[in-house]
């Protein structure tokens, strides 16, 4: 036990966490060490709080008047809750891609420019472009939309607008990336696009992403938490989960009898 | 049981069918309704407000004599303004004498009716010419002159034979003579721009009342509404949407605003001549002050229908910036305020057009007072837009008090002047609108 938590950082380190939306208790004391250069996949039936929880570590929970957050979230060690941290700041090293697929009513490249924009990660235009384009890229967008970068972002289809979400976390260049339910508006071709994003993001970040799919949870995770009703019922590599699980909830949920 | 063919209505799908059809027809009922009260409506305004923008005139030669305007002799206009517009009155009624006896017209009504067809500002007109202008007199010049109002409405419909045999201001006498001279082009009756331009005239002369100050009056405070609403109102808007934390305060002040948004405009007027004229002793009649009581009035307007617009931003935009790590303001005006901006302009410009058309705050704060001298923007006495002055609305009120019928006429006339500018509100609104939203 020991000595895989000395091989592998704790990049996300998240302590008896409650979530409360007004007298609703969305989130029951959740403790959970998520590790850098490592996939995290939270599955769990809809409704459970996978995305309450995922929200809390960027602080989105925040623009939501009656969500209450209760517990500690550090990330390298800090403590992303203390009133010295600027959630602004926070969101720049965590990014998001949201459950739906929300691009701004701008243009393609408006849209992934906008995050490099304002935090000043280009110098000049030029640079701004190779930033617009490696981003759609990872995104697995550039070919469809390179002839037409300046048409609006949200006249593309569904599935090629959570990709081109997709490239707008990235070029941030997040430490973190959390990614709700990304694929689910993809088909295969596109998803297993993203899915090898994802495995090449590992390579430097910590990916956190909220699932449906158990194959892809299996494909492109390296551990897997089960959260059921506001619990986290379980949390182990994803070998383990898929394979032996501890907890009979998360056994009937793998095996398609809960959720 | 054999299934129903799907060639043949059953009875629930008649019925259904014809309870739509008979809403559609209530509709489309209700628009017609609509409709014909707004064509009536129109056509009434445009048939009795047109006669404003015509006017009669009468052109004559007039010898400018020495002895009667300039009795010292030294074409001094210091001394020459000692002449009345009275003594002007006698030169022009003479003028008229002899230019009809030069088209070749007998006629017997008295010199003294002779004179009275023209109009009592066109010795006014005169004497300012020849006061600007010393060197005309001894000389014969060619007037275009105003007919007075009852001759004017002679050619336009409005006075008949018969009402002038009961009219101690016209006689059928004249109207006869009025149309001799028509014939010889001594009278003519065309467009009348300056009605748009002119001041307001007394009572005894309606022929020569205009706009003017009016429209400006109104422009003034129009953009004194834009300056100091629009800011006001999207600041607030703003705050209130996005920033303000959504507690008992924050409840009493929307429900504040909504009500106020209620209150008649009068109390408005009230409030106005309470604070800015009584307290704040700015100049009564003022664009300055009108303006800010119809700030005051149409705050709450702008800053519900901007808040609506700013509701009806998706919250996924919002948290699409704030997920690429934007602060609340870069988001809100980043993303969140080009998306409401459609909404803002249009509700800017209802708003604007409410102020526009609102009389009852605007009596309250003096602006109906008889104003003849056009306002300044800026006056070193007065300060910015304090001149007195009046506005469309209460000039058409004031119009509609006068007995004299010509008054009548140019009250329709302004409501057209008035409808006109709406509409091209409207029409800015749209256009406007449409640009904006191209920017998706
Ligand atoms: N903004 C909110 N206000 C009130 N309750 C909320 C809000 N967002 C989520 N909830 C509640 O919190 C619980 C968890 O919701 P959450 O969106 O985290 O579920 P989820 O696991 O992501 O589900 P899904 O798989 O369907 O996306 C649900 O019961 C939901 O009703
Ligand atoms: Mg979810």
């Amino acid at each position: 036990m020991k000595d895989t938590s000395m091989t592998k950082n704790i990049k996300i380190s998240a302590n008896n966490i409650d979530v409360y939306y007004g007298d609703k208790h969305a989130i029951k004391d959740v403790s959970v060490q998520i590790e850098d250069k490592t996939v995290t996949a939270f599955i769990g039936p809809s409704g459970c709080g996978k995305s309450t929880f995922l929200r809390c570590i960027n602080r989105m929970n925040d623009t939501i008047d009656i969500a209450r957050v209760t517990g500690h979230i550090a990330i390298d060690g800090e403590d992303i809750y203390d009133p010295r941290v600027d959630p602004v700041q926070l969101r720049a090293k965590v990014g998001m891609v949201f459950q739906k697929p929300n691009p701004f009513p701008k243009s393609i490249y408006d849209n992934v420019a906008y995050g490099p924009k304002i935090h000043g990660l280009s110098r000049n235009k030029a640079e701004l472009d190779e930033i617009v384009e490696k981003s759609l890229r990872r995104g697995a967008l550039w070919e469809e939309v390179k002839d037409r970068l300046h048409e609006p972002g949200t006249g593309l289809s569904g599935g090629q607008q959570q990709r081109l979400c997709i490239a707008r976390a990235v070029a941030t260049e997040p430490e973190v990336l959390l990614m709700d339910e990304p694929c689910s508006a993809l088909d295969p071709i596109a998803t297993a696009q993203v899915e090898e994003l994802i495995d090449e993001l590992r390579q430097s970040f910590s990916v956190v992403i909220v699932t449906h799919s158990m194959q892809q949870a299996a494909r492109v995770s390296q551990k897997t938490a089960f959260f059921h009703l506001g619990n986290m019922v379980e949390y182990d590599e994803t070998d383990k989960i898929f394979t032996n699980p501890e907890d009979p909830r998360t056994e009937s949920y793998i095996s398609g009898r809960i959720g | 049981m054999t299934s129903k063919s799907l060639l043949t209505e059953d009875k629930r799908t008649k019925a259904r069918n014809a309870a739509e059809r008979r809403f559609k027809s209530y509709g489309v009922a209700a628009i017609a309704v609509a409709m014909m009260a707004l064509a009536i409506l129109l056509t009434s305004v445009i048939v009795k407000g047109i006669g404003a923008f015509s006017q009669t005139y009468v052109t004559i030669d007039i010898t400018l004599p020495a002895d009667r305007l300039d009795k010292e002799g030294n074409r001094d206009p210091a001394e020459m303004a000692k002449t009345t517009t009275i003594g002007y009155a006698s030169v022009l009624r003479d003028g008229l004498i002899d230019t009809l006896a030069a088209a070749g017209i007998e006629t017997e009504v008295s010199a003294k009716d002779i004179g009275d067809m023209i109009s009592k500002e066109a010795s006014a007109t005169v004497r300012n010419r020849v006061l600007a202008n010393p060197d005309l007199i001894g000389e014969t010049v060619n007037f275009n002159l105003l007919a007075d109002g009852r001759i004017d409405g002679f050619f336009k419909g409005r006075v008949t034979m018969e009402t002038a045999s009961r009219d101690q201001n016209v006689s059928p006498e004249q109207l006869v003579l009025a149309e001799q001279m028509a014939e010889v082009g001594i009278i003519e009756t065309r467009i009348n721009w300056a009605f748009l331009s002119l001041p307001d005239a007394s009572d005894q002369r309606p022929e020569a009342a205009g706009l003017g100050v009016a429209i400006l009056g109104s422009l003034y405070m129009m953009i004194v509404v834009l300056v100091l609403a629009l800011p006001i109102a999207v600041a607030a808007s703003i705050y209130l949407e996005e920033f303000a934390p959504k507690n008992r305060w924050t409840d009493i002040i929307e429900v504040n605003i909504a009500n106020l948004a209620a209150v008649p405009s009068i109390v408005y007027g009230i409030l106005g001549l309470a604070i800015f004229i009584n307290f704040m002793e700015f100049n009564q009649s003022s664009p300055l002050v009108g303006g800010l009581v119809l700030t005051l009035m149409t705050l709450p307007t702008i800053i519900i229908s901007t808040r609506a617009a700013l509701k009806s931003v998706p919250p996924s935009i919002r948290d699409a910036a704030l997920g690429v790590g934007a602060s609340k303001m870069q988001s809100v005006f980043h993303h969140v305020l080009p998306l409401a901006a459609p909404g803002i302009l249009t509700g800017t410009i209802i708003g604007l057009a409410q102020a526009l058309g609102e009389t009852a705050p605007l009596l309250l704060i003096g602006m109906v007072a008889f104003v003849r001298d056009y306002p300044q923007a800026f006056s070193d006495s007065a300060g910015l837009f304090g001149d007195p002055s009046t506005a469309l609305p209460v000039q058409i009120y004031n119009w509609t008090q006068r007995s004299d019928p010509a008054f009548v006429e140019r009250a329709q006339g302004a409501i057209i002047v008035l409808l006109v500018f709406l509409l091209i509100m409207n029409a800015a609104a749209i256009i406007l609108r449409r640009k904006f939203e191209r920017r998706w």
